[in-house]
């Protein structure tokens, strides 16, 4: 158990990054898979910014773009019948999860069509048909829903993973803690998986925290810690598989802590370098290391995806893209009777 | 017809929970000290003999996490009772109950369900003091998603979980523990009375009373001080809080032309302003009298039992108050306060 409990950095980790080739053993369907997932984040979320000016998504948008690696890779390691949770920043779990990307479009278009029939929006995004459960716009507050959804597998018997997706400010709040503790107190399988993107907000990590690393605080608890590098897809991948292994094998929840970088700002389409923000240079530094330019280059260069091939693949992405947007345009909004729906 | 059983008010909840239990596995109990020897004051101890520890479980004292685990097993499959000793719990759960439990649903389109009981108690006297004693449903009852049922009789309190147990929305049930020990008749097999249904305790044609959970004992009390004086109340008990029957409480209303509100929370933007504003809003021309409110002053429980008395207004100050109302000025309105209470009606500690 002691054994178990220390903090592990995947072979990916900081310090010992993987080599440019590396593709961990995974087969070709796989990175492909990844590849895809990852790009269909990336552009929904550059649609959006160039979509916002037309101020017809009236609705903030907490953008993942230079974070996609982190839901790609875990969310391919899970089933459809396992779930998820999220936060305000909940498009790229939804759309890994296996969310329709129509549906996506019109939440934010605010439609009836909408994956929440335009009652959830930006930052509510639910699927339950593919396990996404939704997300709470309070840091901290869906994680103790992927307990609950853990301890009901485990009550019911029934062979299912839930993840918590959450930032690096949710380990401020209590909540976590608490729910790291009872996760662990009756082996659930559950993921906590912390996109730790260095901000909350505006406000740096190193003003909030004093431990550089979020990860080793799950041994407190009794929850053993991976620590992955977010621009690595694979690394996360496999550091997730691992960890959803565990789960299935009984052997309880395990904090995944993916270092990552938001590159826009918290909400909007902007970036927000500049006086009293980030710097150009970190953030220069963060897209140099694009994940999803880093895996297409290394696919590339193992011939798993050649340009040709890659480039079919992002037309498909393209017009599932302008089909989704032409459909959230076209729909209705939502009947006035449906302010009514849905409650008590 | 055979005459009905008696149980005692946790009696009561007991057997609602176990009969639930039986009927439907979803259902599981949890909470701090649901499986010890007392069991949530007899209310979860025959469910855990009966179920065993895989459906009924203690907890760690993590009110806010597991309120959120509880909506998450909901969303599930499961229906989780989430029991709590005080009331004054809850308030650590605020973020989990306001914006998932109650809101769920709704963010989802509707896609989502959380089938989810929460049993909390309200405290009451034996010096427990301002975090122990607080009586919150108005803090609840504010939120559009959450439904609030306050049982004043074991046949309701037995009824009204029977439903909440079997709905698809979370539920919070508040349960005075002052009402613990009262008795009154109780059919054994599964009934279910709807939530949002309020009842007519006591008829009367002079004055309604609307009384909330604990009040409704005070208001029968102060029923019979009235009788001797010539006025007939009719008493009348909301159960559900949200939903409010405002039409059954307006029926009686418009009949007696006269209204007092006794609640066990405080004065200020509280179920009793609520009920007012309602009544106000629909019988304006038609009420003979102002409309009276019997609450809890604007200030923290105190812990001296001296105080206690003064802080908690009673059946006689409740008769005062009608009488005001039905005669005019000129009542006193001040003995209730004065009253000793005690050991007759409830012997602590709790």
């Amino acid at each position: 158990m002691k054994g178990s409990l220390t903090t592990r950095r995947s072979s990916a980790g900081a310090g010992r990054r993987r080599r440019p080739d590396d593709l961990g053993g995974l087969a070709p369907e796989t990175l492909r898979a990844l590849y895809v997932t990852m790009r269909r984040i990336r552009r929904a979320e550059e649609t959006i910014v160039a979509l916002y000016p037309e101020q017809e998504i009236r609705c903030p948008t907490h953008l993942s773009i230079g974070q996609e690696a982190a839901a790609a890779g875990v969310c391919q390691a899970l089933r459809p019948t396992d779930t998820a949770v999220s936060t305000h920043r909940c498009h790229a779990h939804y759309l890994a999860k296996g969310g329709d990307l129509r549906g996506m479009f019109a939440e934010l278009y605010g439609k009836a069509t909408g994956c929440c029939g335009g009652k959830g929006g930006s930052m509510h995004l639910t699927a339950p048909e593919v396990g996404m459960l939704g997300a709470s716009a309070i840091v901290g507050g869906s994680v103790p829903l992927a307990v609950g959804s853990a301890l009901a597998a485990s009550l019911r018997g029934i062979d299912e993973v839930a993840v918590a997706f959450f930032g690096d400010a949710a380990m401020e709040q209590g909540v976590t803690h608490e729910s790291l503790a009872f996760a662990a107190l009756r082996r659930l399988p559950v993921l906590f998986v912390c996109e730790n993107n260095l901000y909350a907000t505006n406000s740096p990590l190193t003003a909030r925290q004093v431990a550089k690393d979020i990860a080793p605080r799950g041994a407190a608890h009794g929850v053993p810690g991976v620590i992955v590098d977010g621009n690595d897809v694979v690394g996360v991948y496999k550091g997730a598989l691992a960890a959803v292994e565990r789960a299935r094998r009984g052997k309880g929840p395990t904090l995944i802590e993916i270092k990552t970088y938001r590159w826009r700002e918290h909400v909007g389409p902007n970036y927000d370098v500049g006086p009293g923000g980030r710097t150009q240079a970190e953030l220069d530094a963060w897209m140099a290391q694009d994940p999803l330019a880093a895996l297409a280059r290394r696919l590339e260069r193992r011939r798993v995806l050649p340009a040709g091939h890659r480039e079919t693949l992002e037309r498909a992405v393209e017009e599932e893209l302008e089909d989704a947007v032409a459909f959230a345009k076209a729909s209705p909004f939502p009947d006035p009777a449906a302010l009514y729906a849905d409650v008590d | 017809m055979k005459p009905a059983r008696e149980l005692r008010y946790r009696e009561a909840i007991d057997e609602a929970t176990r009969q639930a239990m039986a009927k439907d596995e979803r259902i599981v109990v949890l909470g701090v000290g649901v499986d010890d020897a007392k069991g949530i004051f007899g209310t979860t101890r025959g469910a855990f003999e009966q179920f065993g520890s895989a459906r009924v479980f203690d907890t760690p004292l993590s009110e806010a996490a597991l309120t959120g685990i509880c909506v998450g097993a909901a969303m599930r499959g499961l229906h989780p009772v989430l029991v709590h000793a005080r009331n004054d719990f809850l308030l650590l759960t605020m973020d989990q109950i306001v914006n998932n439990a109650a809101k769920w649903r709704y963010m989802s389109g509707g896609k989502l369900h959380v089938p989810f009981t929460i049993r909390a108690i309200i405290g009451r006297g034996w010096g427990q003091a301002a975090q122990h004693s607080q009586s919150l449903q108005a803090m609840f009852a504010h939120v559009p998603g959450l439904q609030v049922i306050m049982p004043a009789t074991p046949g309701d309190a037995k009824g009204l979980l029977m439903t909440a147990y079997s709905t698809d929305s979370p539920v919070l049930c508040l349960e005075h523990r002052w009402l613990y020990e009262t008795s009154g008749p109780v059919p054994e097999e599964p009934y279910y009375l709807p939530i949002g249904t309020a009842a007519v305790v006591r008829e009367g044609s002079d004055v309604t009373i609307v009384a909330v959970s604990h009040m409704v004992v005070e208001a029968l009390q102060a029923a019979e001080i009235l009788a001797a004086a010539g006025i007939e109340a009719e008493i009348v008990d909301p159960r559900s809080l949200r939903p409010l029957d405002s039409d059954l409480i307006c029926r009686s209303v418009a009949k007696t032309g006269r209204l007092v509100i006794a609640d066990t929370g405080w004065r200020s933007y509280g179920v009793s302003g609520e009920i007012a504003s309602r009544v106000g809003e629909e019988l304006f021309g038609r009420l003979k009298a102002p409309i009276r409110r019997i609450a809890l002053p604007d200030v923290p429980t105190p812990g001296s039992q001296k105080l206690e008395q003064v802080y908690y207004p009673g059946s006689s100050q409740l008769a005062a108050a009608v009488r005001q109302v039905v005669e005019g000025q000129g009542s006193s309105e001040t003995d209730g306060r004065s009253r000793p209470r005690g050991a007759t009606e409830f012997e602590g500690p709790f």
